[in-house]
């Protein structure tokens, strides 16, 4: 009689260590991360990680779509701060076509992308909050997570994957009731994220649980290609608001917040630091748009007929507006040929845009630089030799969002 | 002084010869490139050289040129000099029958996983790499997916069954 047992990898019996499967999908990663871990009792050994679940070819979808179609890619890769990428994308585009833009514009884009900046890191910091023990944070921040989203709604009509704006500016003007949600978000939430910090940032268990954990010099964080929050934790200042100064950044007053040690608590307190950061860019962009008067103040685009779809009612009464929607859209105008490289600073990092042109009504080539990628790698140094309660929160504080890394 | 594109150029120039070729400056971005063989010479330059320090690898990825004889495919590093804020742009290409290129890891572990998704979409094999798998895709795959062979699907098809995709 033949008998069918279970036959043991090699090794396997003498070894003094476990080997424990985490995800692909599993609470606690907060997005589709599988890791294999060596554990010594809680310790951890030795990890491998396992990424791609949900790659979606963007880059060659990307060779086949004209411009304005990559939009509504770029939302889905970091999608806690779409209108980063999204304008992003389109700062690309505007600089490889050599296309200038008003200046209500660049404030208007950075009202939209710092109030992203603020939805990403909210999310960040609240979640480490839920994986140190404290969901109450999180519980109540997402109520202003819920303003920002009805900004963006009030702009562009979607919440998450926004495809906000347009080469050349928004898509139409802000409306009253958008400032109106603006100002209500400025008047509010500076006293909750002030609550919410006072809930982490000096509580004995939560700083007991991050300071220490996950934890990287400068040294290593830049030779791991480290962008962002991440690397600034670590002390390096590294911001492309500074260093490459996009859409008028360089108009405004910030400071560029910077931790010491790198670990979990430093990534922490740099993301809340920005926050108010942010909080505070926002207030001098409003101040700057509402400084515009006369015709100026009702500027929301650049003036390129080529790029910029035509107005809807145009659309729909004359011939020539309705021949330039379907080429826009279409994507019959033929870029120029020339590569460009463009980041921008997104939730997590540089987030850039390799575009190549061979001169046809596609990119030949469109990369995403993505921060969350180049950075994960540095994750089985990170929580070497740590707890496995640890790790969780590195991977939480890490920012990780898989839609960016995988692509 | 404050380092610019002409003096990148220079240095390299003086280093390596006419091995280093096709300056460019497109939008701000000092492009080169050179013989795939001595990549990392050039990279380690770039690192150690006191007046440039390259250190920071800001991205890798691949082109696929099919038009190129001989030379097809091509790998383009983008690096970051923090100090002095500049980029530079560099480029060494390979052809489609002998794809090795040496690693970068050694000098930037950012580079394993850009130069595993380089391996994966376009088949680049960097030789002395400690971990050349595929990363995004699965490991069964059998071909390059964003080498310009594989088109995309033609969207003027009409051999697909339009009930069953709701076009019907």
């Amino acid at each position: 009689m033949e008998h069918n047992h279970i036959t043991l990898p090699e090794g396997s019996i003498e070894k003094t260590t476990t080997t424990l499967n985490i995800g692909p999908t599993h609470p606690a990663t907060h997005g589709v991360f599988q890791n294999i871990m060596e554990v010594d009792g809680e310790r951890i050994v030795s990890s491998d990680q396992t990424v791609g679940y949900i790659h979606r070819a963007f880059e060659k979808l990307a060779e086949r779509r004209p411009l304005y179609q990559i939009t509504p890619i770029t939302d889905r890769l970091n999608y806690c701060s779409s209108p980063i990428n999204n304008m992003g994308w389109h700062i690309t585009c505007e600089k490889f076509l050599q296309i200038e833009t008003p200046k209500r514009v660049d404030y208007l884009r950075v009202i939209i992308m710092e109030l992203a900046r603020i939805s990403d890191h909210l999310i960040c910091n609240s979640i480490v909050g839920v994986d140190t023990g404290a969901y109450t944070g999180f519980l109540y921040v997402m109520q202003y997570r819920e303003l920002i989203y009805e900004i963006y709604e009030e702009i562009c009509g979607s919440r998450l994957t926004t495809n906000i704006g347009r080469i050349g500016g928004f898509e139409r003007n802000f409306t009253n009731t958008a400032f109106t949600k603006l100002e209500k978000f400025l008047n509010e939430y500076p006293k909750v994220l002030k609550e919410f910090e006072s809930l982490f940032t000096r509580n004995r268990i939560f700083m007991e649980r991050t300071q220490g954990t996950g934890g990287i010099s400068a040294a290593r964080a830049m030779n791991y290609g480290f962008t962002g929050p991440n690397l600034r934790a670590a002390g390096v200042d590294y911001d492309v608001r500074v260093h490459q100064p996009y859409s008028s950044y360089q108009d405004f007053n910030f400071t560029v917040p910077v931790g010491t040690t790198g670990d979990n608590y430093d990534r922490f307190l740099v993301r809340n630091a920005e926050m108010w950061e942010s909080i505070s860019i926002i207030r001098q962009a409003y101040e700057k748009v509402q400084a515009f008067k006369g015709a100026e103040a009702e500027v929301y685009h650049a003036d390129v007929p080529e790029y910029y779809l035509p107005k809807k009612e145009d659309v729909y009464t004359k011939m020539e507006a309705l021949i330039w929607h379907f080429k826009i859209i279409m994507g019959e105008i033929d870029l120029p040929k020339g590569q460009i490289y463009c980041p921008v600073e997104g939730g997590n990092g540089e987030l850039g845009f390799y575009l190549i042109s061979d001169g046809g009504r596609t990119p030949f080539r469109l990369h995403f630089r993505r921060p969350c990628f180049i950075y994960y790698q540095a994750y089985p140094e990170l929580i070497k030799g740590g707890m496995l309660s640890d790790a969780v929160v590195t991977m939480s504080s890490l920012n990780l969002i898989a839609g960016e890394l995988d692509a | 002084m404050s380092l610019n594109n002409e003096m990148i150029q220079e240095k390299l120039i003086a280093k390596f010869g006419d091995q280093v070729s096709n300056f460019a400056t497109s939008y701000g971005m000092l492009s080169f490139e050179s013989p795939k063989e001595i990549n990392l010479k050039v990279l380690q330059f770039l690192y150690d050289e006191p007046n440039l320090k390259f250190t920071f690898l800001t991205d890798i990825c691949a082109v696929n040129y099919p038009d190129q004889k001989g030379a097809e495919l091509v790998v383009v590093y983008h690096l970051h000099n923090l100090k002095e804020n500049i980029r530079v742009r560099y480029s060494v290409s390979t052809s489609l029958e002998n794809t090795d290129v040496y690693t970068a890891t050694k000098l930037f572990e950012s580079a394993n996983w850009m130069e595993r998704e380089t391996y994966d979409f376009f088949g680049i094999n960097f030789v002395g790499h400690p971990n050349l798998k595929r990363i995004l895709n699965v490991d069964e795959m059998d071909y390059f997916p964003l080498r310009k062979e594989f088109p995309l699907e033609d969207q003027t098809r009409i051999d697909k069954d339009d009930e069953m995709f709701g076009r019907g």
